[in-house]
Parts: structure tokens; C-alpha cells; sequence
């Protein structure tokens, strides 16, 4: 058997074996590689910075841990953004598995910036049926939620006074991997008329630039890469930029196999005298 | 080396997964069925927290119902889980049939709700936006045409009553590019996405456990 067919029948487990070294290696060599900003994450930046500080910003979060190594960092570096500017947040999560996930790196964001609960933000929860949460949330939030995650009624948290429905916030920036995104659009933008913005996992991204194009949505924070662009417009580098090295050095790796296995596959289909 | 009971689960549990990539073996098995049932049991608790008892049971058990202005205020919370509980009547063949009608009024509900809303957010945005004039003064208006160009040929390239020859033929073939060029794109921002989860799970793995990274 010549080289290139050994390279066609190379077993699975060594390109895993590839892949994991490759990893490792920026990790542990620190290899920074420049990550350039694009229109539509400035977009999001530029809109959280001209709001008026005291603003009331919406972060509906529907992600679990399977999708936080994307979306974690992402809602760290908007918090942090959100928080530097002294915006007021209101938080909630419409994805089951996710909530208590999410209600952990809000606080932990908070603490880091020193901020306090009911005053600078708060945390709505979970409630099923995201089509119908976000219209009683553009009538009032307290029908959907007339207490926060943990039971207090939203009229007793301070920051919460009047502040009614959408018409009382500046932004709905949704941190997402899950189909709600469509209804943050559907139901929420194309009803309600609120500015909207959204943070999703890169296998979703590419679907949804339609709605940037269209000007349904504001901007897009795509993906691991997304959220390190977003860190470095907050100028705190943190796991997505750690991240986006890595993940810069592996995708070379990927490609030098696929140009490597092309070649095998052609130079074969060549000797065995296949023309298509 | 982290000294964490729950940093420690976590990575065990992690390498057990990981394991799967060399070959099927009982760890793996063991950590997919673990992870169905504590999801089960996690998505029933918040479930119950979060919608039953705060949605539910404190607002008729404190009265709060009373906050909905008029005298509907008690009917709006009844109602709704009295439709609820009818679902359950599925359990029963006698009582099946009653199920219908909730689930009816869901449906209903739904698709009377959606049907406005999707025809404006799919298709005439959409529309909207992809019928701009299209001029050369900047790269932007190079984007729209390719935009025009990109819906025309792939609307073509779908178009099966006429068979695909000459122009038309054409026209479809460029469809096809642009549906490959999009689907490319589609699988390159899922290649980023899956690195970034293994990036998770190995930073995780030789930060917060290993501690060999700051």
C-alpha cells in the first residue's frame, strides 16, 4: 500500500489524536493571533455605548452547558460592557437546562463588577413557552413573571419601577443557541419594534444574517469569534480571546488535511484511471 | 491541581466522554445514560419551581390573582391550568377524546398568532430587502446585486417544470453555486463552532483542573 492510500484509510483516532495536540499547543505557547473587528459586532458595541447610562438593557440568555464555551465568555464581555457604562439589566432565560447555569455567571460577573442585585440588574428566570412569554412581556412583565428567579415581586426590586414593558428598554440583546432567536424576531422586534441584537453559537450565525440584512436585528455577536471580537472592543481579553488562537492554529490543522487528503483522493483516482 | 470535589466529577466525567472517540465503551455509556436522567430530573424541578408553583400555586394560594384588573382576575389563572390538567386526560382511553380540546386551543392559539407574523418576518422583509436599487457607488450595492443575483438563480435552480437548458439551464447552474457557496459557509461556521466546544472542554480540563494554565 503506497503513502496515499494509507493517508485515505489513515485511521480516525490518529486525526483526533491531531486535533488535540493542536489544541494543547497555542494553549500551553500562548500564540496570539490579531482578531479583526467586524461591522456587525461593532454594531452591538457602538449601540450599548451611546445608551445613556441608567438605561434598562433586556439579556434573555437560552443557552445550557453544552454551547457555554461559546456563549459564556460572549455574555461575560457584554455584562462587563453593560456594567462599565452602568446600564441596568434585566435578565432571563428561556432555555430549561440553562438557568441555573446562567443565573451562576451573572452573579459572578456582578460580584466582579461590584454591582447589585435589584439596583444594576436582575434575573427573571425560566418560564415555558417562549412565544408567549415575549408577548406578555411587551404588555407588562409582571404577567409573565410578577416575581424574579428567586420569588421577590418584580414592584419590590428598585430597579424594576417604572419600568413596565419594552417601551421602558433601550435593547433586547438575546445570548442564544436555540431557535428562539425566531421568536425574539417574530414576536418580539416585528411587534413590539424594540432594537434587537443577538449573540449566537457559530453553527447558527450564518442563518441568521438574513435578518441583518433586512435590518430586523441590529447586529451579531457569531461565536466563539464573536465574543473575543467583543472582548477586544471592551478591551478585556478573556477566554474567547484565548480561545480564537486556539482556534485559528486548528483550523490550519484542518485544512492541511483537507488539501492532504484531496490530493491522496485525486492522485489515486488518477492511477486507477478514473477521469470523473 | 484543583482540590474541588465538583471540578473534579466534572473532568472524570469529561474524559469519560472523551473516551467514546477511541471506541464504545461502558464509561461512556455509563456517563450518556447519567446525563439523560439528571437532565430529566433538573428540567422537572425548574419546571415545577418555575412555572407551576411561581406561575401557578403562590399567586392562588397568596391571592395575587387579585392584581389583574376586573373581575376575570381568578378565571385567567383557573383557566388556563383547568385546560392544562385535561391534557393528562391521554393516560385514559375513555377520557382520551377531552385531551383535544386544549391541545385544539393550543394550536389555535399558535397558528393564528404565528401565521400574520411569518408571513410579514419570512417573506416580506425578506423581500423587502432584497428588492433594493441596485447601484455601483460602493461595495455595499455590489453586495445587493449579488443578493438579487443569488435569490433569482436559486429560485431558478428549484424550478423543476421547465427543464433546465440553455439560459434557464444556466441560470440553475449558478443557483447551484451559490447554494454550495452557502451550505460551505454553513459548514465552516459548524467546524468553528464544535472546535470551540472542545476549546471549552480542554481549557476547562488544564485550567480549572490540571492548573497547568492561568
Amino acid at each position: 500500500m503506497g503513502i496515499f492510500e494509507k493517508i485515505i484509510k489513515l485511521d480516525r483516532r490518529i486525526i483526533f489524536l491531531v486535533i488535540f495536540l493542536s489544541v494543547i499547543f497555542p494553549l500551553i505557547f500562548k500564540v496570539n493571533i490579531p482578531i479583526n473587528i467586524t461591522p456587525e459586532v461593532r454594531n452591538v458595541y457602538n449601540l450599548i455605548e451611546n445608551l445613556p447610562e441608567g438605561s434598562v438593557i433586556v439579556v434573555p440568555c437560552e443557552y445550557a452547558p453544552d454551547t457555554m464555551a461559546e456563549l459564556e465568555p460572549m455574555l461575560y464581555a457584554v455584562l462587563r460592557h453593560c456594567w462599565e457604562k452602568n446600564l441596568r439589566v434585566v435578565a432571563c432565560g428561556f432555555y430549561v437546562t440553562g438557568v441555573t447555569l446562567i443565573e451562576q455567571e451573572i452573579k459572578y460577573m456582578a460580584k466582579q463588577m461590584n454591582k447589585k442585585y435589584g439596583k444594576d440588574y436582575i434575573f427573571l428566570g425560566y418560564r415555558p413557552y417562549p412565544a408567549a412569554v415575549i408577548n406578555s412581556m411587551g404588555e407588562d412583565f409582571r404577567q409573565s413573571f410578577p416575581t424574579d428567579y428567586y420569588g421577590t415581586p418584580l414592584d419590590s426590586l428598585p430597579m424594576m419601577r417604572g419600568v413596565k414593558n419594552f417601551n421602558d428598554t433601550k435593547l433586547v440583546l438575546t445570548i442564544n443557541a436555540t431557535s428562539g432567536v425566531d421568536y425574539w424576531v417574530l414576536f418580539g422586534h416585528e411587534r413590539y419594534g424594540f432594537p434587537l441584537a443577538i449573540g449566537v453559537t457559530a453553527v447558527m450565525a450564518a442563518d441568521y444574517y438574513h435578518y441583518l440584512n433586512s435590518g430586523q436585528i441590529v447586529g451579531i455577536i457569531g461565536g466563539l469569534k464573536g465574543a473575543a471580537e467583543y472582548e477586544s472592543l471592551v478591551h478585556h481579553k478573556g477566554l474567547a480571546t484565548m480561545g480564537m488562537s486556539i482556534q485559528s492554529f486548528v483550523h490550519l490543522v484542518i485544512v492541511l488535511f483537507i488539501i492532504i487528503g484531496n490530493i491522496a483522493y485525486f492522485v489515486i483516482r488518477k492511477r486507477k484511471g478514473i477521469n470523473r | 491541581m484543583s482540590t474541588d470535589p465538583g471540578i473534579w466529577l466534572a473532568a472524570i466525567l469529561t474524559l469519560c466522554i472523551f473516551s467514546f472517540l477511541y471506541k464504545d465503551n461502558p464509561f461512556y455509556k455509563f456517563v450518556e445514560h447519567l446525563s439523560v436522567g439528571v437532565s430529566a430530573g433538573y428540567w422537572l424541578v425548574i419546571i415545577i419551581r418555575q412555572s407551576l408553583k411561581q406561575t401557578f400555586l403562590d399567586p392562588l394560594i397568596q391571592g395575587q390573582w387579585q392584581l389583574v384588573p376586573g373581575k376575570l382576575g381568578i378565571f385567567l389563572l383557573i383557566f388556563p391550568a383547568f385546560m392544562g390538567i385535561l391534557l393528562f386526560t391521554r393516560f385514559s382511553n375513555k377520557w382520551a377524546y377531552i385531551a383535544r380540546y386544549p391541545i385544539a386551543m393550543l394550536w389555535g392559539i399558535g397558528v393564528g398568532a404565528s401565521i400574520p407574523l411569518s408571513l410579514q418576518n419570512y417573506i416580506i422583509r425578506q423581500l423587502q430587502a432584497t428588492m433594493v436599487p441596485i447601484t455601483f457607488n460602493s461595495w455595499e450595492d455590489v453586495g445587493s446585486l449579488f443578493i438579487a443575483i443569488g435569490v433569482i438563480t436559486g429560485l431558478v435552480y428549484f424550478y423543476f417544470s421547465k427543464e433546465h437548458k440553455g439560459a434557464f439551464g444556466g441560470a440553475a447552474k449558478v443557483g447551484i453555486w451559490i447554494l454550495m457557496i452557502g451550505f460551505g459557509s454553513t459548514f465552516g461556521f459548524t467546524v468553528m463552532a464544535r472546535v470551540s466546544l472542545l476549546i471549552g472542554r480542554v481549557i476547562f480540563l488544564m485550567k480549572d483542573w490540571l492548573g497547568i494554565i492561568s
